[in-house]
């Protein structure tokens, strides 16, 4: 997680001054001002691993499309099969260039047979607007909408997570499929409720309208505090979507990776017939990559971090893209691009750490997987 | 928060000094700053230190930082303790030293802040 660089100042989210009263630590991040941590890192970690975590994501972005050629217009930009979802489910997918690789990776929510939400990240909005406008029509007329002031987004992640939010909401969450969906008030506050997050545990994503935000968001803490909730930053989001081997925009796939080489195959509908990109990634599957990202460990007391090289028999093969030192498996992992000779499980390779030479392994992802009921 | 018989630097180390003796560890501040210390990587025994200049690492869950020599001499000790429990640095940064060391020019200690100085560095 790096501070971007820019020079117009950094925008805040509605929580902005809920943060700073709860003493958090502020880092730029993707051009917000947003809460790093406010316990700490570790503290926040094992509390949505085993309790639940309040986090603020309201600077992810919501472009919306509509429309008798919405779906069409979805399915031409994402590689992912959206005719698949029925109204209230939502998708994991790419948004790709020609060459197959990442102008963003999105959640694709069908609202209605003709409306689409995409959630897209902070940093790509106006990117990912700018080349969605572009290309959407391309097969037809359609409306499309940057809506991202109209929402905040607070995430309520952990096994707690599900008792928490019903104490405040009719919505029955019990029946709600993981990658799901549904509108519904939540503390009184006109919401949409998602099954999804970003941290490898159960949990839900709450879309309010910005000016109930705060009315939410205190409500929530006030709920979870007796069953553990703590409020958790950027930080804690970081360490454990990277456990849960989450890949992250900018660290871990650009406009350089392609969708296979980040290895999510399982995002391409490969029976669609079209969509930007699609040839490139076709060939990949049959062919097979050059490089691909994969998980290890760190042997040596060292923690690799994104962009440290990779070696392998004395020469620079791979790069790091995302690395630290998780806090409930307590040890140094990471997610890399390697040559695809190098990505079998127990493959041994080294990382120059600051002129340092460590040793890791490849390992199996995701590196934690929670336990189901 | 910031005891007096400890001196300080603007690196935020504590020095403890004994006769011509100093005692290292990094500030109540520092460990702050830093969040989960999950490694503490210090000099062996032996090694050179000049004034101003790195002598190890320290790494939290979020980032890495040098930690500098608050003065010259020769590493004289080296808490070993540190590679099984980095979070004492969090847990009691000025009861947690990293290095013993024999000062090589005891003139670097006048350039060290004492507690209040320190304190009004850190606000």
């Amino acid at each position: 997680m790096s501070d971007t660089a820019s020079i117009a100042p950094l925008k805040k989210t509605p929580l902005h001054a809920a943060h700073v009263g709860l003493g958090a630590r502020m880092v730029g991040y993707g051009g917000w001002d947003m809460p790093v941590e406010y316990s700490g890192i570790t503290a926040e970690h094992l509390a949505v691993r085993s309790a639940a975590g309040l986090f603020d994501v309201s600077h992810m972005g919501q472009i919306e499309l509509a429309g008798p050629n919405a779906l069409a217009a979805v399915q031409h930009i994402v590689t992912n099969d959206a005719a698949k979802l029925k109204d209230g489910q939502a998708q994991y997918s790419a948004l790709t260039t020609p060459e197959g690789t990442f102008v963003d990776d999105v959640l694709v929510y069908r609202f209605a047979e003709r409306h689409y939400l995409l959630v897209v990240n902070a940093s790509n909005i106006d990117k990912d607007y700018a080349w969605i406008a572009k290309h959407a029509p391309e097969v037809g007329e359609v409306a499309i909408v940057n809506s991202s002031a109209r929402y905040a987004l607070i995430a309520v992640q952990g096994p707690k997570a599900i008792g928490i939010v019903q104490k405040l909401t009719a919505v029955d969450l019990a029946s709600m499929k993981y990658y799901w969906f549904a509108h519904g008030e939540v503390a009184g506050v006109r919401a949409t409720v998602s099954r999804t997050g970003y941290t490898g545990e159960d949990g839900f994503e709450i879309f309010v309208p910005p000016q109930f935000a705060t009315q939410l968001w205190n409500a929530l803490l006030a709920a979870g505090t007796p069953d553990g909730l703590v409020p958790a930053g950027l930080g804690a989001r970081d360490t454990l979507r990277l456990e849960a081997t989450m890949r992250l925009y900018g660290n871990d796939m650009d406009e350089h990776s392609t969708v296979m080489e980040c290895d999510l195959g399982w995002i391409v509908g490969w029976n669609k017939t079209e969509f930007i990109g699609r040839d490139v990634l076709v060939r990949q599957k049959a062919e097979g990559v050059a490089r691909k990202i994969v998980g290890f460990e760190v042997l040596d007391r060292a923690i690799a971090r994104h962009g440290h090289a990779v070696h392998h028999e004395g020469a620079a093969v791979g790069v790091v893209t995302s690395g630290t030192h998780t806090p409930f498996l307590k040890k140094a992992i990471g997610m890399a691009y390697v040559p695809t000779a190098l990505t079998a499980p127990g493959t041994e390779f080294t990382i120059d750490i600051r002129g340092r030479m460590a040793r890791a392994i490849v390992v199996p992802m995701p590196f934690y997987k929670r336990p189901r009921s | 928060m910031y005891p007096s018989h400890l001196k300080y630097t603007k690196d935020h180390e504590w020095v403890s000094v004994d006769g011509d003796h100093g005692t290292v560890g990094i500030t109540h501040f520092a460990q702050q700053q830093l969040g989960d210390v999950v490694y503490v990587e210090l000099p062996e025994i032996g090694t050179v230190l000049t004034v101003g200049q790195p002598f190890g690492t320290i790494e939290s869950v979020k980032a890495v930082s040098e930690l500098f020599a608050p003065m010259s001499g020769t590493v004289v000790d080296v808490n070993t303790a540190l590679k099984d429990r980095p979070d004492s640095v969090n847990s009691a940064p000025h009861d947690t030293w990293m290095i013993k060391v024999k000062l090589g020019d005891p003139g670097d200690l006048s350039a060290l802040l004492g507690a209040p100085e320190y304190e009004t560095l850190t606000h």
